[in-house]
């Protein structure tokens, strides 16, 4: 992927759709309003924008990189097409009895979501595998038959198969899969054991049927987008980004299409992921705060941690259980309800409490002057100096300061006896906690110190609100990219072709079987370079290997990460070695005298990672010169600072700028707190570091 | 504004307070061993001032701990006593008085200091696999044979383990691995607490804890109370009866409501069982002010102030007040139950707030399988213990219909089947929804579910149930009917008991049906397009759909001809 082609990247979001065009290294964009019912359209309209911009045509285009939200919208808003599931016997309301447990212990009238698919679309075939994969009950093909003609007669579009037990022995999901095929040839069929072969049949069964469930809509987009960019002269491959952090071919993610869920946010984990490679960062947070959300990643060595398992469409509050479970691989990322929208209120402890309530666009937070009554933050940013009025987003549009202070007064204030400032102060401290306790909770559910991380922040609220969060975490250092508002689709330019391959086979070290694992390793490897080949003929393939492991007994597992030649030539003793070591530094002390198993085995295939040049690093030669000054609240020392205002534009290579400071673009303010200073860097990175380090 | 501005402090303080104590229990859920830790969130962890008063603590899978929690740290410093508390110990108990209710839970607490000077408390608490004795079970006839007894004492004095305790707590217990390393987890629980605590002083600059707690303290009292005070006054009585071991048991509960304070008098309760489903009051206490909490004051954190103006009383030894040594290991049977009699007692004052009776305890069951014995067994048959969580179905609410296969007044998780099979050689042949099990109503209640269980082949198996509502099934609340009754026997026609040890011979399968919740309100207000929907899903039978809900037959045949063409009811 060298830097002389031209490539396009396209992230369909909630809102906006943002296209970024790559030319000989130089990055055109645009961000036009997403089209809900022609997705296609923003596309086709922003290509021809930075097409324009470029100056190049269509058909210079040499790649395409695509990234949407309109999977996991389909989800949320239910919008997928006539499905049934098939199952076995006795399973049929595996994915409406969930786990049988309330998310919320204290809310006597609460309700749980409904599952994809009613009772009524969910048919039964005898047949049943035992754990180990041994045929309990053989499959009753006559059974199969009549289901075939009850789906025929109903009218489905898409067919969902999933049997317990499969992950071990697909046979029968796949006779099954083949008799209705041939039945019923004009439908869609997703089987458990291709989309997630994972042991736990609540999260698998309910992850076939939300491929099954988004799989017409998916496929029909993607070949219309194919179509139209054909037309508008597009002659190059198009490629989707997947939630894992890689990218496939548009022939598996219409098979897959499960798999695109997340990928806009994936695509922001990687533009981090690319930033810390050029700064040569091993331990990254990255931090993505918009309008409604805020999102917190891990990035190690590079590399964003991933997960099996995420949950999509929550329904109550972002609270962990009100959704669904998806298991597919996903780059780990948590999720809360902070951005510039996000409402506060005092509750009946005199607490003052952020989201996940949202002012949206409409009316938008009170300061927009649309007619907003409630405070948001970005309506506490306002009051505490950190925007200005007059010159927000390019000065497109004046904020009403009088409004945010009447709404912090009528909602926060006049309750707890505060000023509208301290009303803000109090408002804005509480959002940052908010996300600085998601922040550490990730952080030592992984194992990690943050006080040895690097922020990287993006979105259009973060670079407001991450120098605190910094103070808050003891994190010394932040970097603020340029082109944050569009980091999803410029992290797509960044992504190697990828396809995790995963199975659940339950193993005892004591009981290990080196034949077994090597050949299902080596079996997973070959799945999963199979769809890498799909993308690219010729490229390079490179396996990253991992197993979930823990002591027995235990529910929770952890990820340990092979060498080839640990997975190619697998010893029990390794293996114990590496978990061992990992669970002490997660958990201070192995246990000693317990067996452990391996639950899950995964391969990852991939290209090589873009090679990226390092940044030679500026230490700061000249101070930048400042345009003026205004006061800025410093939570930190509880009082006004007087802020030097710098315009990021004006910004050299070198130049240095002095907390407390703003430093003001189009899309956002990056403030500097007192306790920082910042250089900028070659590549326009604002580098923000504490003048005072931890140490 | 210096005080406007130590508001905010305060504000962002018990904020973190809370995020510690949901990490101290995260940090356990992750690295215990026990299945009612991982699966069911069966563990709880706080932080405390020093005098013992509970500050935040975390909210995870059973509110059994809620108060059992809150009065356990004022035990351990009236018994280690004040002039015996070091930095660097770390105190243990599984107390069922002074603890959480039974031998099975251990609970730890590590003092905290900053700058040389105690500043406060973390505690938590685990459901551990095993600690001796019988095993865990109602077989008991006291607490003696339950298994080991642990006072209140140091685990560790000044950072240096007790390794005496550690050796005899090995020597008792069939699986000392597991345990010790439970411990250790637990302790290092309270550690990552402790660590954060201290960064966060640091921080805000404090030298102790006295401001926030009174901060805390005193909201959470003031909003407690103003929630009482807007409820009407008086009292009145609730009752509920349910099988019990060997003979029924009555809990009755007399609800009032003071300006300040409500009270819930268990006077008239049964007595003591023969058997360990005894409750200790501090775990009817916390079911009895969980109960109350959901229905009046949801959203106040659980704290020393919140919990106090929730009192209880019951006779001695009664069945909700156990005393030493009455046997007390399964004392979440009469503990799930309390919700119920408490609420058949507060929706006497307070109209359209509660829920119908629903399945209550929830649906356990553990299998031990062994080679079989009536004929050479073959190779690969094997010793296992296998447990399960499941729950039958939640009463309708004023405004909802219940819950289908949900745990309440539990929170706890289910397993996957797949899982389970993994553990051991047992199959779980079905497990589904029950219809018509749910109570009808104008609110239906909600279902319970089938299940079947066998062991793979070559295998025998003990069934140990611990299952209620055989013989007493949930009650309707105005005018809603009952929900179905626990069913239990063998494939083979087999009676079997709710409770208790049973043999279930080589291929044979324990066919279970788990209660339904009981419908609130009268069935014929029930809205008709949910009847409808609730035929076509299968909730409800067509029989049921025309003789409890009045559908007639062409109503009937137009949902089931609108299922088998694919069209929406």
């Amino acid at each position: 992927m060298s830097t002389s082609r031209i490539r396009l990247g396209a992230d369909i979001g909630g809102t906006f759709t943002d296209v970024v065009l790559e030319k000989g290294g130089e990055l055109f964009s645009s961000k036009v309003l997403t089209t809900y019912s022609a997705p296609e359209n923003a596309i086709l309209d922003g290509m021809q924008q930075v097409c324009k911009k470029a100056d190049v045509s269509p058909g210079d285009i040499q790649q395409i990189i695509h990234g949407t939200t309109l999977a996991t919208n389909a989800l949320i808003e239910r919008r997928g097409a006539k499905t049934a599931l098939v199952t076995t016997t006795g399973f049929r309301d595996v994915i409406e009895m969930r786990t049988e447990s309330r998310f919320e212990q204290y809310d006597l009238n609460l309700n749980l979501p409904e599952p994809l698919l009613d009772r009524n679309m969910r048919y039964c075939v005898t047949e049943r595998m035992d754990a180990s994969g041994n045929v309990l009950l053989p499959l009753d093909m006559n059974e199969v038959d009549g289901i075939a003609d009850q789906l025929e007669k109903a009218g489905y579009e898409s067919i969902a198969i999933g049997l317990i037990h499969s992950y071990v022995n697909d046979s029968h999901e796949k006779q099954v899969r083949d008799a209705l095929a041939k039945r019923l040839p004009n439908v869609m069929i997703s089987i458990s054991s291709e989309v997630s072969p994972q042991m736990r049949e609540y999260e698998r069964f309910n992850t076939v049927v939300a491929n099954a469930y988004i799989k017409p809509l998916m496929k029909s987009y993607l070949s219309r987008l194919e179509d139209r960019l054909i037309d508008s002269g597009v002659d190059c491959s198009i490629f989707l980004m997947h939630s894992g952090g890689g990218i496939i071919s548009i022939e598996s993610a219409a098979d897959f299409p499960v798999r695109l869920v997340e990928s806009g946010p994936a695509g922001g984990a990687v533009f981090a992921a690319n930033i810390a490679a050029r700064y040569g960062l091993d331990k990254v947070l990255s931090f993505d705060m918009g309008g409604t959300t805020a999102k917190i990643c891990l990035i190690k060595n590079q590399t964003p941690k991933t997960s099996r398992v995420f949950e999509v469409a929550r329904t109550y509050r972002f609270k962990k259980g009100s959704g669904m479970p998806i298991s597919i691989p996903v780059i780990d990322m948590v999720e809360i309800g902070a951005g510039g929208g996000s409402l506060a209120h005092v509750d009946s402890m005199r607490q003052i409490r952020v989201g996940p309530e949202s002012a949206g666009s409409e009316p938008g937070p009170a300061c927009y002057g649309q007619g907003g009554e409630r405070p948001a933050v970005t309506d506490a940013d306002l009051i505490l100096g950190k925007l200005d009025p007059n010159n927000f987003a390019g000065g497109s549009m004046k904020l009403h300061a009088d409004d945010s202070a009447k709404a912090l007064n009528a909602h926060i204030g006049n309750t707890l006896d505060m000023d509208a400032q301290t009303a803000a102060f109090g408002l804005a401290e509480v959002v940052d906690e908010n996300m600085a306790n998601a922040a550490r909770v990730h952080a030592v559910e992984n194992g990690e110190d943050l006080a040895e991380y690097t922020m990287i922040a993006f979105g259009g609220a973060a670079p407001l609100h991450a120098g605190r969060l910094c103070e808050k975490l003891g994190v010394d250092r932040l970097l603020v990219p340029p082109g944050a508002g569009v980091g999803s689709a410029i992290g797509f330019l960044r992504a190697p072709f990828s396809f995790e391959a995963n199975r659940s086979v339950y193993m005892k070290l004591s009981d290990f079987d080196a034949s077994k694992v090597k050949s299902l390793l080596i079996d997973l490897r070959t799945e999963a370079t199979k769809f890498v080949r799909k993308c690219d003929a010729n490229a390079e393939i490179l396996s990253d290997f991992k197993v979930y492991m823990r002591y027995i007994g235990q529910g929770w597992e952890i990820p340990i990460t092979l060498t080839e030649e640990q997975a190619l030539d697998p010893d029990s003793q390794t293996y114990l070695q590496l978990f061992e070591d990992d669970y002490s530094k997660l958990f201070g002390r192995p246990v000693e005298g317990m067996d452990v198993e391996v639950t899950v085995w995964a391969v990852n295939a991939t290209t090589p990672p873009e090679s990226v040049a390092r940044i030679s690093e500026q230490a700061g030669n000249a101070t930048a010169i400042a345009t003026g000054k205004r006061d800025v609240f410093d939570p930190a020392l509880s009082a006004n600072a007087s802020a030097k205002i710098v315009d990021r534009s004006a910004l050299q290579m070198g130049s240095t700028v002095e907390g407390p400071a703003v430093i003001v673009e189009d899309e956002t303010t990056i403030i500097l707190p007192s306790s920082r200073k910042a250089v900028c860097q070659p590549d326009g990175c604002v580098d923000v570091k504490a003048k005072v380090a931890r140490g | 504004m210096a005080n406007q501005n130590l508001q905010v402090s305060y504000q962002v303080l018990w904020n973190r307070l809370i995020s510690v104590v949901e990490e101290q229990a995260q940090a356990l859920v992750r690295t215990a061993f026990s299945t009612s830790v991982r699966e069911a969130g069966d563990l709880s962890a706080g932080v405390y001032d020093i005098d013992g008063q509970m500050l935040a603590q975390a909210v995870t899978g059973t509110p059994g701990h809620v108060n059992a929690m809150a009065d356990a740290v004022g035990h351990f410093i009236r018994r280690i006593g004040s002039e015996n508390i070091f930095e660097g110990d770390i105190y243990i108990t599984n107390d069922p008085w002074e603890g959480t209710g039974h031998l099975h839970d251990i609970t730890m607490v590590t003092p905290s200091f900053y700058g040389g000077k105690l500043v406060g408390f973390f505690a938590c608490t685990a459901h551990i696999v095993d600690i001796g004795g019988r095993g865990f079970g109602a077989d008991a006839a006291s607490v003696y044979e339950e298994g080991l007894y642990i006072p209140i004492m140091k685990f560790a004095e000044r950072g240096e383990v007790d390794e005496t305790l550690v050796r005899i707590v090995r020597g008792n217990v069939r699986e000392p691995d597991q345990l010790i390393g439970d411990m250790y987890a637990l302790a290092s629980c309270n550690e990552i607490g402790y660590r954060r605590l201290k960064d966060m002083m640091k921080e805000f600059k404090l030298s102790d804890l006295a401001g926030i707690a009174e901060y805390i303290l005193d909201n959470s009292r003031r909003a407690t109370l103003e929630r009482i005070a807007a409820l009407p006054r008086g009292s009145a009585e609730g009752e509920l009866t349910v099988d019990g071991f060997d003979s029924p048991i009555t809990l009755k509960v007399k609800l009032t409501i003071e300006a300040d304070r409500m009270l819930s008098d268990f006077e008239g309760t049964s007595g003591l069982d023969k058997k360990g489903i005894n409750c200790p009051l501090v775990y009817a206490k916390a079911y009895a002010c969980y109960a109350l909490k959901c229905a009046i004051a949801p959203e106040i954190p659980n704290n020393a102030a919140s919990l106090a103006p929730f009192e209880i009383s019951a006779p001695q030894n009664s069945i909700v007040n156990a005393l030493h040594p009455a046997p007390v290991a399964l004392r979440h049977i009469v503990g799930h139950f309390v919700p119920d009699a408490v609420y058949n007692a507060l929706d006497k004052l307070i109209p359209s707030l509660v829920p119908a009776e629903g399945a209550g305890c929830l649906c356990n069951f553990q299998v031990s399988l062994r080679p079989r014995t009536d004929e050479p067994a073959p190779e690969h048959a094997v010793r296992s213990e296998v447990l399960t969580f499941n729950s039958g179905g939640s009463g309708a609410r004023p405004k909802h219909d219940g819950l289908n296969a949900t745990a309440f007044p539990s929170g706890v998780m289910t397993m996957p089947i797949e899982a389970t099979e993994n553990v051991g050689p047992v199959i779980i042949w079905r497990k589904e929804l029950r219809p018509d099990s749910g109570g009808v109503g104008k609110q239906r209640g909600g279902l319970g579910q089938y299940m079947e269980v066998g062991a793979r082949d070559g295998h025998e198996f003990d069934f140990q149930a611990m299952f209620d509502r055989v013989d007493h099934p949930a009650r309707g609340r105005h005018g809603g009917g009952n929900g179905a009754s626990t069913t239990i026997a063998q494939d083979d026609g087999s009676a079997m008991r709710g409770k208790g040890k049973q043999f279930v011979p080589h291929g044979r399968k324990v066919m279970l049906a788990f209660p339904g919740g009981a419908g609130y309100g009268s069935a014929d207000l029930r809205d008709v397009g949910l009847v409808k929907r609730d035929l076509a899903r299968g909730y409800i039978s067509a029989e049921s759909a025309k003789r409890d809900y009045g559908l007639n037959d062409s109503d009937i045949s137009e949902v089931n001809t609108a299922i088998e063409n694919g069209e929406p009811v």
